[in-house]
């Protein structure tokens, strides 16, 4: 009975990921995002979470595909998935010497992202904790103001997206979560619930009907226009698209 | 004789089943592995849709602006429908709001706008399968403090087999286009 009981425990210890991912705590709060929570001025309000320290890498999403094999992209459906998954890796279970396992996984589409976060009993991040948790430097939580900071963010659009991405490992923030806005762009949760979509704006449009409710969302921090970017961009992708800088990491409660 | 009579008629009722063994469509929305649950309580995988058309939407049933809409471009798209071919396609609402929009509701607002099954089903799903379902179907939707919804305002075909053949952001009366394209995914079963 009892050996019964250690080999189970065995099983269960190799069924799970090679090294458990960190996560950390971050206390959240009332958050100024430059996507008010009513559509006009209001704060976010932010429950307390918990944030992967670093973005899932290459080489944890082989792991994932290689038990999740519905994942892989030789057997993923494309209503969940585009042609472009994972099409970076040398195989379908197979990173390649081009791709290293600790640079972060690009090409995956939210519905993997998502499939990956629950394997690792997490969920994404919302566009709020995503922003939030981005929002910190080394020393503070809203570095914002900060020139540095924007500098920071803007460097990004620098950085040729031909290049080969860095590995993980930069210098962690003040809540202790590394790369978040280097060297890649991460999915959110709602990243179609940020409704920035053009046709929506103005209120004598017949398609302004698009839209229930208050209609169209009017963006706060307009010179914050690095964030805003990445607003656009989620906005503009659908749930099974993949691009070659779009990677993520997960969220707890 | 008896018994071959039995087997005969057990094969033609397994028949449709089998057919429904064959895989998937790659860009079928039904890979998607939600449940849902109707407003008479029942609970089905989304897949369970696979073998009719269906005219899927999303709401939610508190929304007092542009759901109502909706609903009636549902109503009259079928409207429009010869009898025919009303009896071989679905309309499918399900809610943006697992939260309010509970069995109760969905009966409620039902039996309020008189919307019958068959052909209307209102479901909900769990909170998390609603941001997939959305995904899948290409809409957007996004929770107000208040409680109320911005959301995208689309009626979306599926053939038989759950992929998305048109799509409509004409709310109010029939889209013309609309409804050729149900017509067209109708008589394309038929062949």
């Amino acid at each position: 009975m009892c050996l019964r009981h250690v080999l189970a425990w065995i099983g269960m210890a190799l069924a799970l990921p090679a090294a458990a991912a960190d996560y950390a705590a971050l206390p959240g709060g009332q958050f100024a995002s430059v996507i008010p929570a009513d559509g006009k001025a209001a704060r976010a309000t932010i429950a307390p979470f918990r944030l992967r320290t670093e973005p899932v890498t290459n080489g944890e999403f082989l792991a994932f595909v290689k038990t999740h094999p519905r994942w892989r992209r030789d057997q993923v459906a494309s209503v969940l998935a585009d042609q472009r998954y994972l099409s970076h890796w040398a195989g379908p279970v197979e990173l390649g010497k081009d791709v290293l396992p600790r640079q972060p996984v690009t090409r995956v589409s939210w519905f993997a992202a998502q499939a990956y976060c629950a394997s690792e009993g997490a969920r994404l991040p919302s566009w709020y904790e995503w922003e939030y948790a981005a929002a910190a430097d080394a020393t503070r939580r809203d570095a914002r103001k900060d020139p540095a900071w924007r500098e920071d963010l803007l460097a990004w659009y620098s950085r040729p997206s031909s290049a080969p991405l860095p590995v993980i490992g930069g210098r962690p923030n003040v809540y202790g979560v590394r790369d978040i806005v280097h060297p890649v762009w991460e999915w959110a949760d709602d990243f179609n619930a940020l409704l920035v979509a053009s046709d929506s704006r103005d209120q004598n449009d017949p398609d302004v009907l698009k839209f229930c409710g208050a209609g169209a969302v009017s963006l706060q921090e307009k010179e914050n226009y690095a964030v805003l970017m990445r607003v656009a961009m989620l906005s503009a992708l659908k749930a099974a698209d993949t691009t070659n800088n779009v990677g993520f990491r997960c969220a707890k409660p | 004789m008896k018994r071959l009579l039995l087997i005969l008629a057990l094969m033609l009722a397994t028949a449709p089943a089998i057919a429904q063994n064959k895989p998937l469509p790659t860009d079928s929305i039904y890979h998607l592995d939600v449940q849902f649950t109707d407003q008479a309580g029942h609970t089905q995988p989304l897949a369970a849709r696979r073998g009719r058309p269906q005219l899927v939407t999303m709401l939610y049933t508190s929304c007092q602006m542009v759901c109502p809409l909706i609903i009636d471009s549902l109503r009259q798209t079928w409207k429009t429908l010869d009898a025919g071919d009303r009896s071989r396609i679905d309309l499918l609402a399900v809610s943006f709001d697992p939260e309010r929009d509970t069995v109760a509701a969905l009966r409620a607002y039902a039996a309020k706008r008189q919307l019958v099954a068959p052909p209307w089903t209102l479901a909900r799903t769990k909170a998390g399968d609603v941001r997939q379902l959305s995904g899948v179907l290409g809409l957007q939707y996004r929770q107000l403090p208040d409680g109320e919804f911005n959301h995208s305002s689309e009626l979306i075909l599926l053939d038989a087999e759950g992929r998305i053949v048109a799509r409509t952001t004409r709310m109010g009366r029939a889209d013309p286009g609309m409804v050729a394209a149900i017509r067209q995914t109708l008589a394309g079963k038929q062949r």
